[in-house]
């Protein structure tokens, strides 16, 4: 009763960094409402993450475990989940804001009639309301939205919330095996494609070396994947470069693309349209390179460099190797 | 099969945003409205299946204000058969509220497929669609960026971090529209014309009392001016620098 309760995502038995900092939220909500956390987990053969999970703090870690649940299915993950609401009564839920967390949130809110904030940048919280800001107008404007509902939900954005070790007691464990029926279950994962050369998402990366139109075409990001190698990042793309094939839909950056967090974009040859602004302007720093000293961009980058993209970014890749030692 | 997509207008994505006067609304004064970007991409997909499987209807269903019927009318000349027009000229910020108004209607169509955008562009609360489903008991698939139809069945395609979630489902069904491989077809002026012969239902909605609300809006901290550390490959030494020491990002 009264509790917070956090929803753990793992895939494959990996934890989701963005669980770990709603984890770590959720403790500190707790505390100032002087109540308890529990780390909500579904999955299958995932004991193991205890250890990792107990890291944040937990008072208890809740194992929801079944064949079936072995990966994402949104019938039975919302089932399993709403059966430990139902045992939990919690008064704040929190999700991290990720393809998964999307997709479970808003039907755990339409079950049980429950306020959601989504994509939220802070919660304030008090014995009775929560009041979580967050980006609306693709991040134009920031909105205070009060959640008035008994159980409050909450998606949390990825890379915004610090998380926190701590080294209290151990949590305690309950294990549940959940009443699902998945025969009934309507919606059927025949599979997960994966492209051959795995890619970390530019929604969790936390570096992001994105090209746009001055890439002049896919060849051009040949010299972006080197950089993005360099610095232990991805690579983005500007909706231009998506819009003209020269890159995937997934890598797009912006309004109808994803809105990123990354402790540093660099944005190549791209204009700076605020549609584009829009999907990385919460990013910690920006350097902007662009042969066009007019170019929005220079105007929100902390740092930029006027110049021809094909010298500079080279240039950029070779020292950032030096500093590394890996020349 | 019968589709229904629903649709929603935002302000010009282009233009810049303005706090109205109370600090708790947007000024809409002025300004240009369009259909939601990801209910367009969601009509495309709805009007590629209506192609592919004979006999079958587009429906939208729009809450949305009185004059914002040029809205349904560009959606129609997309493809859309016919319109519902839930009229309110305050639409509460409350996807609950909002998903059991249009949940009421939608349940009237026995609809096979019903379509959504992913989010509205506005004020980006992602969940109407799925709140709609789980009201209606629908099986539903968010975020999808395009589907196959084959025997009876569904193929939906939906991103993931790293990858891609292959999904079948027979319907109904709702989904939810990520943007995926197709583009928004431009319509005509013959099918703007025609638009406006095609049939046009109107409604007044009964919203549930909200269970959230906005308090507060306001503007983000503009981002300091930043600095031009220089010109060309040379410039590059003392960016790095500015990046380790000043900054500590990498």
């Amino acid at each position: 009763m009264n509790s917070v309760l956090v929803f753990v995502e793992q895939r494959q038995g990996r934890i989701k960094q963005s669980s770990l900092e709603a984890l770590s939220e959720g403790r500190r909500l707790a505390k100032k409402i002087g109540s308890t956390v529990s780390a909500l987990v579904i999955g299958n053969q995932i004991d193991s993450l205890v250890n990792e999970i107990s890291k944040f703090g937990p008072d208890s870690v809740i194992l929801v475990q079944h064949d079936a649940l072995a990966n994402y299915s949104p019938d039975g993950y919302r089932d399993a989940f709403l059966e430990v609401v139902k045992q939990e009564q919690p008064k704040v839920i929190l999700v991290a804001g990720t393809a998964m967390g999307k997709d479970i949130a808003p039907r755990i809110a339409a079950k049980i009639d429950a306020g959601l904030a989504t994509d939220c940048l802070a919660i304030e919280i008090t014995d009775d309301t929560m009041i979580a800001t967050r980006p609306v107008f693709a991040g134009k404007v920031l909105q205070k939205l009060k959640i008035m509902s008994s159980t409050k939900i909450a998606t949390l954005k990825p890379n915004t919330f610090r998380t926190e070790e701590v080294s209290t007691k151990a949590p305690s464990i309950k294990k549940i095996t959940p009443q699902i029926d998945p025969s009934k279950w309507k919606v059927v994962l025949k599979g997960i494609q994966e492209p051959e050369v795995k890619k970390q998402d530019v929604s969790e990366a936390s570096v992001i070396v994105s090209g746009g139109r001055g890439m002049k075409g896919p060849e051009g990001y040949k010299i972006l994947e080197d950089l993005a190698t360099a610095l232990g990042g991805t690579v983005g793309a500007s909706r231009a470069a998506v819009d003209a094939g020269w890159r995937a839909h997934a890598e797009q950056v912006g309004q109808t693309g994803k809105i990123v967090s990354p402790n540093l974009y660099i944005a190549c040859g791209i204009s700076g349209a605020v549609q584009h602004q829009v999907g990385m302007a919460n990013s910690k720093v920006i350097v902007a390179i662009n042969k066009d000293p007019e170019a929005p961009i220079f105007k929100f980058a902390d740092y930029g460099i006027i110049g021809d993209l094909f010298e500079v970014i080279p240039a950029l890749t070779r020292e950032v190797k030096k500093l590394y030692g890996k020349e | 099969m019968k589709i229904a997509v629903c649709i929603k207008q935002v302000p010009d994505t282009s233009v810049r945003v303005k706090i109205a006067a109370d600090g708790k609304s947007i000024d809409t004064a002025g300004v240009e409205h369009v259909i939601n970007p990801y209910d367009e991409y969601a009509l495309e997909e709805a009007v590629r299946l209506k192609e592919q499987v004979a006999g079958s209807e587009i429906t939208l269903v729009s809450l949305v204000p009185d004059k914002a019927q040029q809205i349904v009318l560009k959606a129609l000349a997309i493809g859309a058969d016919k319109a519902v027009h839930i009229k309110a000229d305050n639409v509460p910020n409350d996807s609950l509220a909002v998903a059991k108004v249009l949940a009421e209607e939608l349940k009237l169509g026995s609809f096979d497929l019903i379509f959504f955008g992913k989010k509205a562009v506005d004020y980006d609360n992602h969940q109407v669609g799925a709140i709609v489903a789980e009201i209606l008991n629908l099986p539903c698939i968010t975020g999808c960026t395009h589907y196959e139809y084959s025997g009876g069945k569904i193929t939906a395609y939906r991103e993931i971090e790293g990858g891609v979630e292959v999904y079948e489902v027979v319907p109904p069904v709702v989904f939810t529209q990520e943007k995926g491989p197709h583009e928004v077809r431009y319509p005509q002026l013959r099918e703007l014309m025609a638009a406006r012969k095609k049939p046009i239902a109107t409604k007044q909605p009964n919203f549930s009392a909200p269970i959230m609300q906005t308090v507060e809006l306001s503007y983000p901290p503009p981002r300091p001016a930043g600095k031009i550390v220089g010109k060309g490959a040379e410039a590059v030494p003392e960016l790095v620098r500015l990046l380790r020491e000043e900054a500590k990002v990498i």
